[in-house]
């Protein structure tokens, strides 16, 4: 062991920076990180052994225990439970013989839950060994379960490849990009270097000043508008600048990272090198969510070509620019996906949202400007570069131009991505996804609102509906409340990242208080609770995921008011919620006594 | 000396060096800003949420917030008092807080906004989580029962090279509180001292001795939290 560790960590130079990096290829060689292997990191970072433990126990897909030499991550967003996830999880239980959040006794098969992976046009679906199974019934668990115990390699697993780039031998995988509608700036054909080619023949200045002409928005949710930010960050002094593009998608109901990085990768990072250049930066990081790891030796393998066509690298296209993409890989957080939460995980730290001010733009990476973009903002300002502002500005509604990248799913014929003119109607949406009998639609995912039918004549853009591009549609025969909501909610609790008072203790006791309703007892006090408490999240955290982690609760009270009132007894004022003859029952039944209540 | 910059606290008129954060310049006016997680000459946290104040009508902790010229800050306004009660009673009920039995009691600065706010029992309910106490180095227990997640210990003790004694684990509501236990092994009394002294709350207490200090004689039995920030104008 002592030599793998060494071998890892001289790879990396013994940069505490990269314990990410360092992290991941000890488990990858070992399954796990334990009490030894880290000792040996902590010894070779010189930095103390419960820094390394911090780091290790803070992401999900690291473990200091073995998980099984096959590991199954299975995906339970509310999506994957619509569309039978809790089926297939039975059957991954019965036939493997063990709990979820376990391993089996012979330590050959582990079973785990996992927050969405991106992939909730083709759910239920798992990650297994790094390699994603979509649209699994409990058919296919027998016999994936039977494979593992015949001792088969992962990858031989799958039979059939997916639509486009999936089939590519670096990647090799059974997911399909589902695009279903394309537009004229993202899905459509690209020819690599046509964007910077115009931009490394102005001055950086101009290319600053062309963004912002085009009044592009971050795609990554917030919609700050990116021309200016990348005039902050000229401004700022530091000693270097740093790009990073943002590929957590980590909001539930988010998959178009999936098909930009699938189908159009050069796309993504000649939007990283036109940033770099704008900025004047050397370095770019590209921050890939760990669920997309089957993405990592064909993203490698196209940067490797970008290098040696001199898209990157010394004086680029002759043109005297320096600059280079590294990949980092995250280790299942979503949090992580919140841009100083992202700068610490590039900087081999637990993804803990940093206060600001300072903001990246100011103190980023290495405490050095840096400009987080998410990767569909800087994948369109190749086509703004190449086709002008105005062009751009053509499309899309008044306070936001262009197009926008839609990741459909839930419960509709045709979940997938649509590339969309801001400004659409979310009826024309659920047409063109092919849904009917739509009871509510959660416009940017858990983080977002819930709307019902009254308020589907509403448009997505920054004026009125803004999104990150996830769209769930819920249709009439789903418990809103118990299916979504709660659901919601879990995954707040799993992913906040704890450090703020309210957002790691006020979640579970929402939580608590819901299922009360659920359960018959809840009285007109509690949802009353539920909104004053929802609101002090909004007021009180340091970061958007505890901001908004009420959200499911809080839209739903607004919006679909009347559910919670079916719900609540009306005959009293107060219900303790507690059943004590439910408390008892055990009890009475050991000692053979009835309760005399 | 440098230009101070002016700004106002509730309508009263304070002064602060450039870049000083608003709690701290508020504390140099002789303005208490209720909070937890600061502590004097410490990297700011930010992550208790009880000094939050509001400016221009945002929501911002003070002990990260530095000051601007002409910034107009509300403090002690009742919405602001009504969170920061919150977020206290918040911290009774996730933990296992039964202060009669604690060593720090009457230090506690926990205890004591819970005094100043007069808490009487918590609005929330409790959660009664499993905690792991860690009595395992040589000089110190580690109540995590009691840990509000403050961070003061994992910024201020380090050993000689820099390296942390404390850190956290995990995330989210299983968040908690890390020794190094081979650092801990090399603890002077001095260190231990230390930080049993910044830990806000009893979570971190020096074995082989306490309640040298009666209770009733201790720091916030006599006088309420905050009390000592006077006005110096
Ligand atoms: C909890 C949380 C998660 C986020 N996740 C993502 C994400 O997965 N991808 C993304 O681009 N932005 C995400 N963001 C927004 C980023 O903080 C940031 O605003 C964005 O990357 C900036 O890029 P843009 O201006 O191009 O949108 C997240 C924010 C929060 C608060
Ligand atoms: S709001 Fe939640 S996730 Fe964000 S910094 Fe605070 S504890 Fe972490
Ligand atoms: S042990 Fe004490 S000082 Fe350390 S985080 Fe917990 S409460 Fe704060």
């Amino acid at each position: 062991m002592r030599n793998a560790v060494q071998n890892i960590l001289k790879k990396f130079g013994n940069d505490r920076g990269r314990l990410m990096d360092i992290l991941k290829g000890v488990q990858s060689e070992l399954g796990f990180v334990n009490e030894e292997a880290k000792k040996l990191i902590a010894e070779g970072l010189d930095m103390s052994y419960v820094d390394v433990e911090q780091t290790l126990s803070f992401y999900h897909f690291f473990t200091d225990s073995s998980r099984g030499k096959y590991t199954v991550y299975l995906n339970n967003s509310a999506v994957a439970e619509m569309m039978g996830r809790s089926d297939v999880a039975a059957a991954f239980e019965r036939e493997a013989g063990c709990k979820f959040g376990s391993v089996t006794e012979d330590g050959l098969i582990g079973l785990y839950d996992t927050s969405c992976i991106g992939m909730n046009d083709q759910e239920p679906a798992a990650i297994i060994n790094g390699k994603v199974f979509t649209n699994l019934t409990s058919y296919d668990v027998k016999d994936l379960v039977a494979a593992m115990r015949s001792g088969k390699v992962v990858s031989d697993l799958i039979t059939k490849y997916g639509d486009g780039k999936n089939s590519d031998g670096l990647i090799k995988a059974m997911v399909a990009n589902n695009i279903r509608k394309s537009g004229d700036v993202l899905l459509t054909s690209h020819k690599a270097g046509e964007g910077m080619v115009k931009a490394l023949d102005m001055e950086p200045a101009e290319v600053v000043d062309i963004v912002k002409a085009s009044y592009l928005r971050g795609r990554g949710g917030a919609g700050f508008p990116t021309g200016l930010k990348w005039d902050f960050c000229r401004k700022s002094n530091g000693e270097v600048n740093f790009v990073l593009c943002n590929c957590d998608e980590g909001e539930p109901g988010t998959f178009k990272e999936r098909i930009l990085l699938t189908e159009y990768p050069e796309l993504v990072f000649e939007g990283m090198i036109i940033a770099g250049y704008a900025i004047e930066a050397q370095e770019g990081i590209l921050y890939l969510r760990e669920e997309y790891e089957y993405m990592l030796a064909y993203l490698e393998a196209v940067l490797k070509g970008m290098r040696e066509n001199n898209l990157l690298g010394e004086n680029i296209l002759g043109k005297g620019f320096n600059y280079d993409i590294r990949i980092q890989l995250g280790a299942g957080a979503y949090v992580c996906g919140e841009e100083s939460a992202l700068i610490e995980s590039c900087e081999g730290k637990r993804g803990e949202p940093r206060n600001r001010p300072p903001f990246p733009v100011q103190k980023g990476y290495m405490q050095q400007p840096s400009v987080v973009n998410n990767a569909e903002t800087l994948a369109s300002v190749v086509k703004i570069l190449k086709n002008g502002a105005d062009w751009y500005t053509m499309r899309g509604s008044r306070e936001s131009t262009g197009t926008k990248l839609l990741s459909v799913s839930g419960d509709c014929k045709y979940p997938g991505v649509y590339e969309i003119e801001w400004g659409i109607r979310v009826r024309d949406i659920l047409d063109m996804a092919g849904a009917d009998d739509v009871q509510a639609v959660q416009v940017g995912g858990p983080s977002g609102e819930c709307i019902g039918p009254k308020e589907f004549k509403r448009t997505i853009c920054f004026e009125d509906l803004p999104t990150g591009g996830s769209i769930i549609i819920i249709g009439n025969k789903r418990n809103l409340i118990k299916d979504v909501v709660l659901n919601f909610i879990d995954f707040f609790i799993e992913e906040s990242c704890g450090s703020c008072a309210p957002c790691r203790t006020l979640p579970p006791i929402m939580k608590n208080r819901l299922e009360k309703i659920l359960n018959g007892h809840g009285v007109m006090q509690d949802v009353k609770d539920l909104e004053q408490w929802g609101a002090k999240m909004k007021m009180a955290n340091r970061c958007g995921l505890g901001q908004t982690a009420a959200n499911p609760i809080l839209s739903t009270i607004r919006n679909f008011r009347e559910k919670y009132e079916e719900l609540i007894r009306k005959d009293v004022d107060f219900d303790s919620g507690f059943d004590l003859a439910a408390a008892v029952a055990d009890s009475c039944e050991y000692v053979g006594r009835k309760p005399n209540l | 000396m440098a230009e101070k910059i002016k700004f106002t606290i509730d309508g009263k008129e304070c002064y602060a060096e450039q870049g000083q954060t608003i709690l701290a310049a508020a504390l140099d006016n002789g303005v208490y800003i209720p909070s937890l997680c600061y502590l004097k000459d410490l990297i700011p946290a930010g992550s208790c949420r009880i000094c939050n104040v509001k400016v221009s009508g945002r929501f911002m902790t003070a002990c990260t917030t530095p000051v601007n010229d002409g910034m107009e800050v509300e403090n002690n306004t009742p919405e602001l008092e009504e969170l920061r009660k919150s977020i206290v009673e918040m911290l009774f009920v996730s933990g296992n807080h039964f202060c009669p039995a604690c060593e720090k009691s009457g230090n506690c600065e926990l205890q004591a906004l819970a005094y100043k706010y007069q808490m009487m029992v918590p609005r929330f309910p409790y959660i009664f989580p499993e905690k792991e106490v860690d009595p395992s180095s040589p000089k110190l227990f580690i109540e995590r029962n009691r840990c509000i997640l403050c961070k003061r210990c994992i910024r201020s003790i380090k050993d000689e090279s820099g390296k942390s004694l404390f850190a956290f684990k995990k995330r989210g509501n299983k968040l908690m509180i890390n020794l190094d236990h081979e650092l801990a092994a090399t603890m002077t009394d001095e260190m231990a001292e230390e930080a049993m002294e910044i830990c806000p709350v009893g979570s971190i207490l020096r074995k082989e001795k306490g309640f040298d200090q009666p209770i009733g004689h201790r720091k916030f039995d006599k006088q309420a939290i905050g009390s000592d920030i006077k006005s110096v104008i």
